[in-house]
């Protein structure tokens, strides 16, 4: 890493600068993870800005951001590394009568014909990078073991050429929907973090930063109606992002001061589903 | 006390509340706490969470006992100045005792105050949200109200309720909204009120949480740490009981409740897919084979479809397990999608089906609190008659089980002395895939006194231990 933080103020004002809104316990977080080398495991539900987490923290150091996207069924061919096996065939076929057997076997395994994917690339890459492995939770617990590796030691073992350790340490984001147990083994190598939604002040200055042209009235407005849906027993709470872009939609409707029809008429941008936006209409217009 | 010791009776205790905390993290803890300076509570705090909680579910139990380990060491109380805290700390304890005689008048501006005077003061600093005045009034209305003395063994709750209570917080909230409609120059629309109130709401939450550090603080000042920790231990919620969880715990059930099903329901619909393969898919193979020029060397075969099972649970809901009934009722129709029919039924002493309650309805609390106010489930005199419920259910429903049904009877098996009905279960067991029966009592209760599940049990498939959502979850994933 090209430089190191001196303090977590410095780690909250620099997310300040690229408009992430950390709390103390984001920036500290993050800031630990610098000292000591460690991956973070954010947690948290959906929409709360887990990957914009990573994405500003890489914004903030310049460095490179290398994303790998979990899925069901991914493999360390995806993950980790491949053999151009086609390449490999070219060059065993391009000169068939003079190399002895042992030279084009030595050479097949090579640098050259190894295709490198988001875990070794973030692990040879001489430049500075941030490495985030999102939706941990939907690989299987098998698979899981494979990062066991990197995420520990940095580095990655290929039984034909030996092992790569990483040329610097990056920082490493692994994100998590909680829609599964992780493992013990990967918890116990990582720093958590859980991302819940903000609080009232703090989703207001989200919405202040991230939205343009909005008023501080407005904005004040939004994240108390936001609150108070956030307590009603819902299927599926409104995510920042989905505040985010109720308070667009309403500057793009003109409204700068919210009664209760207009938060009835849009309420269906904060909420999916039927019963919620149901449920929340009256709650927020019923007479006390 | 050196940080060390302290640090390493802070994670004996977070081992003792049942968090795993492992060797590893141990060290990262330490390492951690080396790159944070000490003064900065609220990075210490987060550093320290960062290293030894990896679940949320485990955070209340981490902050309650990080709060009663470090309290004295916020910024007022820094640790490189150890050696003067315990001065200081005894200076506060004078303070407290006089108070607490009625004669002192030492430090402090607002001693001279009349109660009537500070519930003025704390409606107008919630009116305000002023937070330093919020936190100055938590302080000096415990040192008033609470009536603390050292040494005195009464918990915090009792504290705690004594303060609210010369505070009159409950009306407070009223009181708020009347000088709020006052001070507003025009009427409040409907929308405006009910937001300031929640508004107030969050305030005097956060002022009872003051009051309550306060005390907590005081308290591990006369008992030390340690004794203190003891007495604040609570189950995690996984291991909450059933028929012993209070009003809270029932709430933080609840909550721990949904992010479970929604894990069970991946989990389950991953085991489902992932299971062995299926018998060779003919079709698939040959359409395959053509790239290797119609040999068919890369085999396909079809995809599992294991069936899926019938369920009917036939659950007693009188007073001592409704709680439980509640829970697994609610479980099963949260991963409903992993059977291929769901049926249930309530029992005290006569018996009712409630399906029709479940369906049409996406909330499921809802349709619970129908089943609780609107099923048929009394016969007689309202006390769980096992033997009775059994008979009308098998001469109503008895013919709807069939092969593929699993049935789950959920109960204590405290039968009142009645007579058991317990061919009826045979019969089940005859008829139906599976019966299995969960008992949320511990086993070292069972068969004593009126229960009589090991008559039940012995024509079931296997009768299990039910007390928390532990071994709640534990058992549905087995059944599916």
């Amino acid at each position: 890493m090209s430089k190191s933080f001196e303090s977590v103020q410095e780690v909250r004002d620099g997310l300040k600068k690229v408009n992430y809104l950390a709390d103390s316990g984001i920036a500290g977080v993050v800031y630990l993870a610098q000292r000591l080398g460690k991956p973070i495991l954010v947690e948290g539900p959906a929409g709360t800005g887990k990957t914009q987490l990573a994405k500003s923290v890489a914004e903030m150091l310049g460095a490179r951001l290398i994303r790998l996207q979990c899925y069901e069924g991914l493999d360390e061919s995806k993950a980790l590394y491949e053999w151009n096996y086609k390449k490999q065939l070219l060059r065993i076929q391009a000169d068939k009568s003079s190399d002895s057997w042992s030279e084009v076997h030595d050479d097949i395994f090579s640098d050259e014909f190894l295709l490198t994917r988001p875990l070794l690339e973030a692990i040879s890459s001489t430049d500075p990078v941030v490495l985030l492995i999102d939706e941990v939770d939907r690989v299987e617990i098998e698979t899981e073991a494979l990062l066991l590796e990197i995420l520990s030691e940095y580095q990655v073992s290929i039984p034909e050429l030996g092992t790569i350790t990483a040329k610097q340490i990056p920082m490493v984001f692994l994100t998590s929907n909680n829609t599964r147990e992780l493992s013990e083994a990967l918890k116990r190598r990582c720093l958590f973090l859980h991302i819940d939604y903000p609080d009232m002040d703090r989703e207001k200055e989200i919405v202040l930063t991230k939205v343009e042209g909005i008023t501080e009235n407005l904005a004040d407005q939004i994240a108390r109606i936001v609150r108070s849906i956030r307590q009603l027993d819902l299927k599926k709470a409104p995510s920042v992002s989905e505040t985010l872009d109720w308070a667009r939609t309403l500057i793009l409707l003109g409204i700068d001061h919210i009664d209760a029809q207009e938060a009835k008429d849009t309420l269906h941008i904060l909420l999916k589903y039927q019963t919620d936006i149901a449920k929340a209409a009256k709650e927020l217009s019923v007479d006390k | 006390m050196p940080v060390l010791d302290l640090m390493s009776g802070f994670i004996v205790e977070l081992r003792n509340a049942g968090l795993p905390v492992s060797l590893t993290e141990n060290l990262d803890a330490m390492e951690a706490v080396k790159e944070i300076p000490l003064e900065d509570r609220e990075a210490f705090k987060y550093a320290l969470a960062a290293t030894l909680v990896k679940s949320q579910n485990h955070w209340r139990a981490f902050e309650t006992i990080f709060e009663v380990y470090f309290s004295l060491r916020g910024p007022e109380y820094s640790i490189a100045q150890d050696g003067n805290e315990d001065s200081e700390m005894w200076r506060e304890q004078q303070d407290l005792q006089m108070q607490g005689e009625g004669k002192g008048q030492s430090g402090g501006s607002m001693d001279g105050l009349t109660p009537e005077e500070i519930a003025q003061m704390l409606m107008n600093a919630l009116m305000n949200g002023d937070q330093a005045m919020m936190k100055a009034l938590a302080k000096q209305s415990v040192q008033r109200f609470a009536g603390m003395e050292p040494g005195r063994p009464v918990g915090g709750t009792y504290y705690l309720y004594r303060t609210l209570r010369n505070l009159d917080l409950d009306n407070m909230l009223d009181k708020l909204m009347d000088a709020n409609k006052q001070q507003a120059a025009e009427e409040l629309t409907n929308l405006e009120q009910r937001l300031e109130k929640d508004e107030f709401e969050s305030r005097i939450e956060q002022f009872k949480q003051e009051v309550e550090a306060e005390i907590r603080r005081r308290l591990v000042a006369d008992r030390g740490a340690e004794a203190m920790a003891k007495t604040l231990r609570k189950p995690l919620p996984e291991d909450v009981e059933f028929m012993h969880a209070s009003r809270d715990e029932m709430q933080s059930l609840k909550k721990a409740l949904q992010p479970l099903t929604r894990k069970l329901a991946a989990r389950l619909a991953r085991k489902r897919r992932h299971g062995r393969k299926g018998p060779l898919d003919f079709r698939n193979t040959v359409r395959h084979s053509l790239s290797y020029g119609g040999v068919p060397a890369d085999p396909k075969f079809k995809y599992p479809r294991p069936a899926k099972p019938e369920l009917m649970v036939v659950a007693d809901i009188s007073g001592s397990v409704a709680a439980f009934a509640r829970f697994t009722l609610m479980l099963v129709y949260a991963i409903q999608g992993q059977f291929s029919k769901v049926r249930s039924f309530v029992f005290i002493d006569g018996i009712d089906e409630v399906t029709s309650y479940f369906k049409n309805t996406e909330d499921i609390s809802d349709a619970i609190h129908r089943v609780n106010t609107e099923a048929d489930v009394v016969w007689v005199d309202g006390h769980s008659d096992y033997g009775h419920a059994f008979e009308v259910f098998w001469e109503r429903y008895g013919k709807d089980i069939n092969s593929k049904t699993t049935i789950l009877l959920l109960g204590d098996a405290r039968n009142n002395y009645h007579a058991t009905g317990s061919w009826v279960v045979k019969e089940m067991q005859k008829r139906g895939r599976h019966v299995y029966w969960l008992n949320p009592e511990p086993k070292s209760y069972w068969n004593t006194g009126d229960s009589v599940v090991g008559e039940y049990g012995s024509f079931t498939d296997g009768v299990y231990e039910c007390r928390n959502l532990r071994q709640l979850e534990g058992f549905v994933e087995k059944l599916v």
